[in-house]
């Protein structure tokens, strides 16, 4: 099975490999760091594998109900925002995929335009403060309901439907409406797996949103969270500047803990969602 | 098939004779389902795209919460003034187009010379590996990865200075010099986004054909003969495409990681247009003046992505529009 390896093989293999290290190890290592015992961390002395394994920090973070609101929070916009999002977002490209609607390519342009030119940060933040959604729910899921990319993506798809099927939709007496939910939505689920995902994702790591439109600490997503605790510095509780006697060094890892506790959900689930990542990116490669 | 499409031919034998208005009529009952569907959208984007076009013209009114945008008094081109006396304005300026012109620079060929790389590999199995690897930064939020940035690269056992200290050296505190935060920016996010953007690439390199290879090779051509003859000019409009886009994008730089990277030791080069808007409008509250920033930059912005379309257009025949 010996092949033959060209100089430039071996090359780019080094190189890729590099790439993948680079890619992984600040992961590996943040969760190394987490399971270590204070003295190796304060030595600098973790690298890949934990020293003197303890999981003292998972106790702590996962112990203030900060977390856990956050938690339900970010899970309660993911959840809402993408439903919301993949139903005016599916209507609307199927919408505007049917060649026969009319005003379609007006229509198209005044969507498109939205890609490259909006009113900006304040004036929309002024828009939802002026329909009452700062600091609710709403303000969290409808102001990114429809993500213009998204849109054309999804529109994409269904043009490349046959138009045949919808054809025998229309003999069975079927409305565009009967149609899209009977015919159209059963035939694209992986499509429909597709934006949903990206929805989720973005909402998922939303930030500008919350701290745009959130005054309200209950109502604060991980994200937000995440950055008051790492980076603003500003450690959860009493308990957590208590415990080592170099807090800052604790504090590495106490930090290293949340950030895992945060993103694990997204390191487990990807491996086996990132192929439709992939399928959704080609689409729109393919249309430029 | 023939009784098909002469059934609508009667019925439209029918609709000459009577008013006018039955064309609306008939528009509306041909595509009323359609546009039901496409109803909901079409109030997203008037609502949250569209209406906040139209509450720029508080950029020329003194806006404030409490009279609103209809009571405030106008006052004419004050804030673009404002802005272009302001001492800090050619600093903003020059630090938004540095950064995303470093981005540009940097961040655009990358994930070429990956694609390239990958492609070189002949073993499936770890290429889809390492294809999955790096796509995996891309979907991790930019709080997570400015706050890897900093603990990494903080003075006081992070990541990147232990390194440095075993090697000798004194640790630098980088968050803390203005020189070092394009650098760092830049290289973040190559890290995070050098992987998922070999995807078009990617794609591009399976449309070219195999025999154009055996051709060259046929003609003795070396490795990277077929490299520069070959496989760029096979990829070159998806790498048009992408660097059109990418230019027009050069003054847009994503708000958010910036934002959480920056701080105010480090403005002098770390504080861009969008962050400034952000203090000065959010934070301070003059929301006039933040929004005529951003509305300057936005039209910079288009005229931007519309000179490197043109220019596009006239060079190599691909174009967005």
């Amino acid at each position: 099975m010996f092949k033959k390896l060209s100089l430039f093989q071996i090359f780019s293999t080094i190189v890729l490999l590099i790439v993948v290290v680079i890619t992984l190890y600040p992961f590996v290592h943040m969760l190394a760091v987490s399971l270590s015992g204070d003295v190796y961390v304060m030595r600098n002395q973790v690298s890949i594998f934990p020293k003197g394994l303890n999981f003292k920090m998972y106790e702590i973070v996962l112990g203030d109900p900060k977390i856990w609101t956050a938690y339900k929070n970010t899970l309660v916009y993911t959840v809402l925002g993408t439903l919301i999002a993949m139903v005016v977002t599916s209507m609307g490209a199927y919408a505007l995929s049917r060649p026969n609607m009319a005003f379609r390519t007006p229509l198209t342009m005044i969507i498109v335009f939205t890609m490259f030119f909006s009113g900006g940060m304040i004036p929309t933040f002024l828009v939802v403060r002026s329909l009452g959604l700062v600091d609710t729910l709403w303000g969290m899921v409808l102001p990114g309901a429809v993500s213009t990319w998204n849109l054309i993506l999804m529109r994409t798809f269904f043009s490349g439907i046959p138009r045949e099927l919808e054809e025998s939709g229309r003999m069975d007496g079927l409305n565009d409406i009967g149609i899209f939910l009977r015919i159209i939505v059963p035939l694209s689920k992986a499509s429909f797996a597709t934006i949903a995902l990206f929805y989720a994702v973005g909402l998922w790591n939303n930030f500008i949103f919350p701290l745009l439109y959130l005054r309200s600490q209950d109502m604060f997503p991980l994200q937000v969270l995440l950055r008051n605790l790492v980076l603003a510095g500003s450690v959860s509780s009493g308990d957590v500047t208590r415990i080592g006697g170099d807090n800052q060094i604790v504090e590495e890892s106490l930090k290293f803990a949340t950030i895992m506790v945060s993103t694990l959900p997204i390191l487990i689930v990807y491996p086996f969602i990132q192929k439709y990542f992939v399928k959704g990116a080609m689409i729109g490669a393919v249309k430029g | 098939m023939a009784q098909v499409s002469s059934t609508p031919n009667i019925a439209g034998k029918g609709n000459v004779n009577p008013v006018r208005r039955s064309k609306w009529a008939r528009l509306w009952h041909n595509n009323k389902y359609l546009w039901l569907l496409f109803l909901p959208c079409l109030l997203y984007f008037i609502i949250f795209r569209y209406l906040p076009m139209f509450g720029l013209i508080i950029t020329f009114k003194d806006y404030n919460l409490f009279r609103g945008m209809w009571d405030s008094k106008w006052v004419g081109f004050k804030y673009y003034r404002m802005f272009l006396e302001n001492p800090d304005f050619f600093l903003l300026m020059k630090n938004t187009f540095l950064l995303g012109l470093y981005k540009l620079v940097f961040g655009f060929p990358a994930p070429i010379i990956l694609a390239l790389l990958l492609n070189e590999l002949k073993n499936a199995v770890f290429k889809r590996f390492v294809q999955t690897v790096s796509y995996l930064p891309h979907f991790i939020s930019n709080v997570i990865v400015a706050s890897m940035a900093i603990m990494f690269l903080s003075p006081s056992g992070g990541l990147i200075n232990n390194i440095i200290v075993s090697l000798g050296f004194e640790p630098i505190n980088f968050m803390m010099k203005p020189e070092m935060f394009r650098s760092v920016y830049v290289l973040s996010e190559i890290w995070q986004h050098i992987g998922w953007e070999t995807i078009i690439y990617l794609a591009a390199l399976t449309a070219v054909d195999p025999r154009l290879y055996e051709a060259a090779s046929i003609d003795g051509a070396s490795r990277m003969r077929k490299l520069w003859h070959v496989t760029l000019p096979g990829i070159s409009p998806a790498i048009v495409i992408t660097l059109i886009l990418n230019i027009g994008k050069v003054l847009e730089i994503g708000f958010e990681k910036v934002f959480l990277m920056q701080n105010p030791a480090i403005y002098e080069t770390a504080d861009i247009i969008s962050t400034y808007v952000y203090r000065v409008g959010m934070e301070q509250g003059n929301f006039s003046y933040g929004a005529s920033i951003d509305l300057f930059m936005g039209i910079i912005s288009l005229i931007f992505i519309y000179s490197a379309n043109q220019i596009s257009r006239k060079v190599s025949e691909t174009s967005l529009w």
